[in-house]
């Protein structure tokens, strides 16, 4: 049997010795004792001493903020980005309202509320005559000025296999949503 | 803080499902806690090595503790972007033997073999990437793997389509089947890439029967930065060396759309705003 194989007593070869590791790595072993590591102890005190308050001071709630129902109670600091509009934003309150970060139904509730946000947005961005353009604002045209065709073909990319789809998957809600305005479009002059 | 889930905390740009804060590239940025969490750049720093501190420094640095590496462990990372060519470079600060970094765009594994002093292996020119592996360490496997690759992963089509493309898991866990089964009996898998909070088709049985510990966190980018500040200013690690590329403003969909396609051998991008 080979002295290098897992069954052997000293099974691990080909390790250089320290002083080899450190006359060719830059700081080797600069971190080597793990108690002196900046994420040792693993659990902290989370508030700095830099902070002056105990409990921060309570940021006003412009609206009912969404949040999960696993949380004792509204957070002191929250985004207001985001706040919750049209079918999306009934969406994502019924998701955050009613399931616990545990259950399916919440993920995929918000997954499609995103989905439908985007095509709310995007018709809002119609109406107010600024429409988004899919050629200019999703940097296609990088393609040309970023050499996409020899980019793709050097190498041993494994990702060229999915690439004649990516464009099917991104333009397919495009292609699908002109689709149905145009028969809509029919329907209502008729 | 987080309202909207029990999962990590607020996170600047990461949707509604990290607090619903807007992303920090803007003219004007709300700052919660901020006698907290800036801090003040050296003097002595560069720009670019200041930016790189803000998120894929101290995360590779943080993958790599999350690893528990010893002296003379074999450490394998999964991905050569910015994340793991740092992770790769950090894993010899804590004592590594050996770093195998391993990725299927041939200009990222040529800088991890610059940058981070690691071997490489291209996993789209080997026919099973964990045998591979296997054979370069003594049939035991690494004793710390890290997955540096996250949601997004290449290497098997069903499962990055499924995933990445079409959404029905929560992230393609390639990289992390790969680490796990890549990984020696009882090793250490630290995971740096990001998946999203719905199921993944993860080989959970291997991972339990190999006895294996999983850690993974988001970094806390702050706690790491004192010690990574004098890493840079004793030149164990140069941080900037991975930029490959310097982007306008006025370009930056383009920009984005080249660091997403991997084209022209991007590894890191920087937005310019005074470079229009």
């Amino acid at each position: 049997m080979s002295a290098t194989t897992p069954y052997a007593r000293e099974a691990r070869t080909g390790i250089p010795s320290a002083d080899e590791l450190r006359s060719r790595i830059p700081g080797w072993g600069a971190d080597l004792d793990p108690a002196d590591r900046p994420s040792y102890p693993r659990e902290i005190d989370a508030v700095p001493d830099t902070a002056h308050w105990h409990l921060p001071e309570q940021q006003e709630e412009a609206w009912p903020r969404e949040r999960s129902i696993e949380h004792a109670r509204l957070t002191p600091v929250f985004g207001t980005s985001c706040p919750p509009r049209g079918l999306s934003g009934a969406v994502r309150k019924l998701a955050y309202a009613r399931y616990s970060e545990a259950r399916a139904a919440h993920w995929l509730l918000l997954l499609a509320a995103d989905r439908i946000d985007v095509k709310e947005q995007a018709a809002l961005a119609l109406l107010r005559g600024r429409p988004d353009d899919p050629v200019t604002q999703t940097g296609i045209l990088g393609e040309r000025r970023y050499h996409g065709l020899s980019s793709r073909r050097r190498g041993h990319r494994v990702d060229t296999v999915h690439h004649p789809l990516d464009p099917v998957i991104v333009g397919l809600p495009w292609i699908a949503g002109g689709w149905a305005a145009w028969r809509l479009l029919r329907r209502a002059r008729r | 803080m987080n309202p909207n889930a029990t999962a990590v905390g607020g996170i600047y740009g990461y949707s509604h499902t990290t607090g619903g804060y807007d992303g920090g590239q803007a003219e004007l940025v709300r700052v919660p806690f901020a006698d907290v969490g800036p801090t003040i750049i050296p003097e002595w720093m560069s720009d670019e090595d200041a930016l790189m501190c803000t998120d894929a420094l101290p995360t590779g640095y943080f993958g790599a503790q999350l690893g528990d590496i010893a002296e003379g462990d074999v450490v394998t990372v999964f991905g050569a972007g910015p994340v793991g060519l740092y992770a790769a470079a950090s894993a010899w600060l804590m004592g590594a033997g050996r770093v195998i970094v391993v990725d299927h765009l041939d200009d990222r594994l040529e800088l991890a073999s610059r940058f981070a002093h690691a071997e490489t292996v291209n996993f789209g020119q080997v026919d099973d990437v964990v045998v591979h592996l296997k054979q370069q360490t003594d049939h035991l496997g690494s004793d710390v793997v890290i997955d540096a690759v996250g949601a997004e992963a290449d290497g098997n089509l069903l499962q990055h389509v499924t995933s990445a493309k079409l959404k029905l898991q929560g992230g393609s866990p390639i990289a992390l089947n790969w680490a796990i089964d890549a990984v020696r009996k009882g090793g250490t898998i630290s995971v740096m890439g990001a998946y999203g909070p719905m199921f993944s088709a993860v080989k959970f049985g291997d991972a339990m029967n190999k006895g294996l510990t999983i850690r993974a966190n988001q970094c806390p980018v702050k706690r790491q930065w004192p010690r990574l500040f004098e890493h840079i200013r004793n030149g164990h690690l140069k941080p900037s060396e991975i930029v490959t590329h310097r982007i306008p403003l006025d370009d930056i969909a383009e920009g984005y759309h080249l660091f997403s396609a991997k084209l022209d051998g991007c590894i890191k991008p920087v937005v310019v705003p005074t470079a229009a």
